[in-house]
């Protein structure tokens, strides 16, 4: 069974303006409704002072929410111009209906197109609320910090309120998890400083020196480096995503009625288990990093193991390794505080999880090469 | 299939594991009633309005709604057919990175050309009808109240014209008052958009004010009968149920 299509049918009679309407109009058709209502109503000029007009929905078969909007609508245009405008409904159905929607509408108002400001200038007031935005964060994340820095005071005088339980599944995830990965992506690292050592250092004989190169920038900054970014992509977004979903559950909002400081239970044993794992992760990648340039250098300059491991140490100072590896529990540091952080910050949507998960892994590797480079900086102007 | 039905359930057989929820289950909804759908936790009323919907797939039986088989649809038809039918989930289901009004523009821009000035005036239309004021129109799902979100959620149904609407437990988490006047927007928009509405619930008051029939599940089947047969009825569950004393209480108004 199809039902008649809608149609619509103006006559201009001797003092009003007169509208068949029939068929059925409903949300179905109404895209070529509105079109054919739209071009069936008269211009100003072709009103020809006709003050009244009639729409009559007599023969109509069907009529829904949307067919009486624009039975509403059309009477609002006709208005608009001056016309008097009566809507003769036939079916009852349909009069109760209409009546409804001719309520709810009247009740919503005339819709105001929302104010579009001229693009140069949103674009200005998008920079400067970035800029009012970024500040605020910067100073919420600063007295984040400061709090997490009482909070771990407080618990190293009361290590037995530390949740150790939570510590160790953290250890695990953070660190023991993430040992395959880490360990090939520096093991990698190390084979292509090697490689380029080795292709620009031939070209003054000075191969020997690719081993001081593997050595030297794997153990002061890329070990450390590749690996605190690897764990900000892999643990600060899961911390965050984590404390998200739980704030999003309202699980943080029980923690705090039965008495549990959500911070001491959730963001102290993040922060703990990192500043644990990623100097262990650390010092794994620096080996690593170390054998990938070893086997490099064995096979594409020839130098045997026996000669890296001689050169290495004559070239690498205890100091080189330590600068490296004293950076990573700052880089826990600041990994776990921007995961922790950000997921606290989560408000009640799952849009929001994605975006703070983002946000997190974006400030924390910002923050740790901003570190990073800080700190390489000061050494240098200090001359170790 | 009998015209005066819009859902027809023959056979149904949903089983979760070694947990079988429906077994043989038949029902019918009749064209413009209200039918009620309720039953013990772990009943399966959830269940069975995922399978009429098409979210949860059957072990076996068949179900028709609107004279379209939905197992046997092509893709074509079973889109056709879900802008015949609105469902407003428990909490709304709204997504919350739209506002309001964009929520309930999503089915039109998905399935109609309309001009963008006409989706927008018929979304405000919509925010109208369930009675929400216009400024929740641009206010994100989160902002709202839980009451709130049920009326845009009902709006988003409603925004195709569907001839069924599914609630899920519409009044669960609304204060009496709230819940009170939920029923009667639903009772209201039913009679004025003549909609066909499939009614999963707990509440009683729900029950008693806006349905016209009730389908009671129990022993993996479903009795169907206006609220006076199923006084009358001896199975044990369905006295407790409506002769414990909430029954009662809702009863007696």
């Amino acid at each position: 069974m199809t039902p008649e299509a809608g149609w619509i049918e103006g006559k201009h009679e001797r003092d009003a303006l007169v509208f068949n309407a029939g068929g059925a109009w409903s949300m179905r058709e109404l895209a070529r409704l509105v079109r054919e209502v739209r071009a069936a109503l008269p211009s100003r000029a072709a009103l020809g002072g006709r003050t009244r007009a009639r729409i009559d929905l007599n023969r109509l078969s069907f009529l829904d929410s949307s067919g009486a909007w624009l039975v509403a609508d059309t009477k609002r245009r006709l208005e608009a111009m001056g016309v008097a405008t009566e809507v003769v409904v036939g079916r009852p159905a349909d009069r109760a209906l209409y009546d409804r929607v001719e309520k709810s509408l009247a009740r919503i108002g005339v819709l105001k197109s929302p104010a579009r400001p001229h693009p140069l200038l949103a674009a200005l007031g998008n920079v400067g609320k970035t800029v009012i935005d970024g500040g605020k964060k910067g100073g919420e994340l600063l007295s984040f910090f400061g709090l997490s820095l009482v909070l771990i005071v407080r618990a190293m005088s009361m290590p037995w309120r530390i949740h150790f339980k939570a510590v160790f599944k953290h250890l695990e995830t953070t660190g023991l998890n993430a040992l395959p990965i880490v360990g090939l992506l520096n093991f990698l690292i190390g084979v292509v400083v090697a490689f380029i050592g080795a292709v620009q250092l031939k070209k003054f004989g000075a191969e020997i020196y690719t081993v001081d190169l593997v050595g030297v920038a794997v153990l002061r900054e890329l070990g450390v480096l590749i690996t605190a970014i690897l764990i900000a992509g892999r643990s600060g977004s899961a911390f965050t995503a984590q404390i998200g979903t739980m704030k999003v559950n309202q699980e943080i909002d029980a923690m705090q009625t039965i008495g549990l400081n959500p911070i001491e239970v959730l963001v102290l044993p993040r922060i703990l288990a990192m500043m644990i794992a990623l100097p262990l992760l650390t010092f794994y990648a620096d080996m690593m990093g170390i054998a990938g340039g070893a086997v490099m250098c064995m096979l594409a300059l020839d130098i045997s193991l026996t000669s890296f491991v001689r050169t290495l140490h004559e070239a690498v100072e205890l100091k080189t390794f330590l600068v490296g590896f004293l950076k990573a529990p700052f880089c826990a540091y600041i990994i776990a505080l921007v995961g922790c952080f950000e997921g606290l910050q989560v408000s009640g949507s799952a849009e929001s999880v994605g975006t703070r998960t983002t946000m997190s892994v974006v400030e924390a590797v910002f923050l740790v090469i901003v570190f990073d480079a800080f700190v390489a900086i000061t050494l240098s102007i200090l001359e170790v | 299939m009998d015209a005066a039905n819009v859902i027809e359930v023959r056979g149904l057989v949903n089983q979760f594991g070694p947990q079988r929820v429906h077994d043989n289950l038949d029902l019918d909804v009749r064209r413009g009633e209200v039918l009620g759908v309720v039953g013990g936790s772990g009943t399966g009323k959830s269940v069975l309005l995922r399978t009429i919907i098409g979210l949860n797939r059957r072990r076996s039986g068949r179900i028709s709604v609107l004279g379209v088989d939905t197992e046997a649809a092509g893709r074509r038809e079973a889109e056709a057919l879900l802008r015949r039918w609105g469902v407003l989930f428990q909490d709304g289901a709204l997504f919350s990175s739209l506002t309001v009004a964009e929520n309930i523009a999503v089915p039109m821009n998905e399935h109609t050309d309309l001009p963008k000035d006409v989706v927008r005036e018929i979304c405000y239309l919509k925010i109208g009808l369930v009675g929400l004021p216009a400024d929740a129109g641009a206010k994100y799902p989160s902002q709202l109240s839980g009451g709130m979100r049920k009326r845009a959620g009902l709006a988003r149904a409603l925004a195709l014209d569907p001839e069924i609407l599914f609630l899920d437990e519409p009044t669960a988490g609304l204060d009496p008052i709230g819940a009170a006047d939920f029923d009667m927007l639903i009772r209201d928009l039913q009679q004025s958009l003549g909609l066909t509405v499939f009614l999963v619930t707990h509440d009683l008051d729900t029950l008693v004010s806006i349905t016209d029939r009730i389908a009671v599940l129990i022993d993996k089947k479903c009795r169907v009968g206006t609220i006076h047969e199923l006084l009358q009825d001896q199975h044990p569950w369905i006295r407790e149920y409506f002769h414990g004393p909430r029954g009662r209480a809702a009863m007696k108004e």
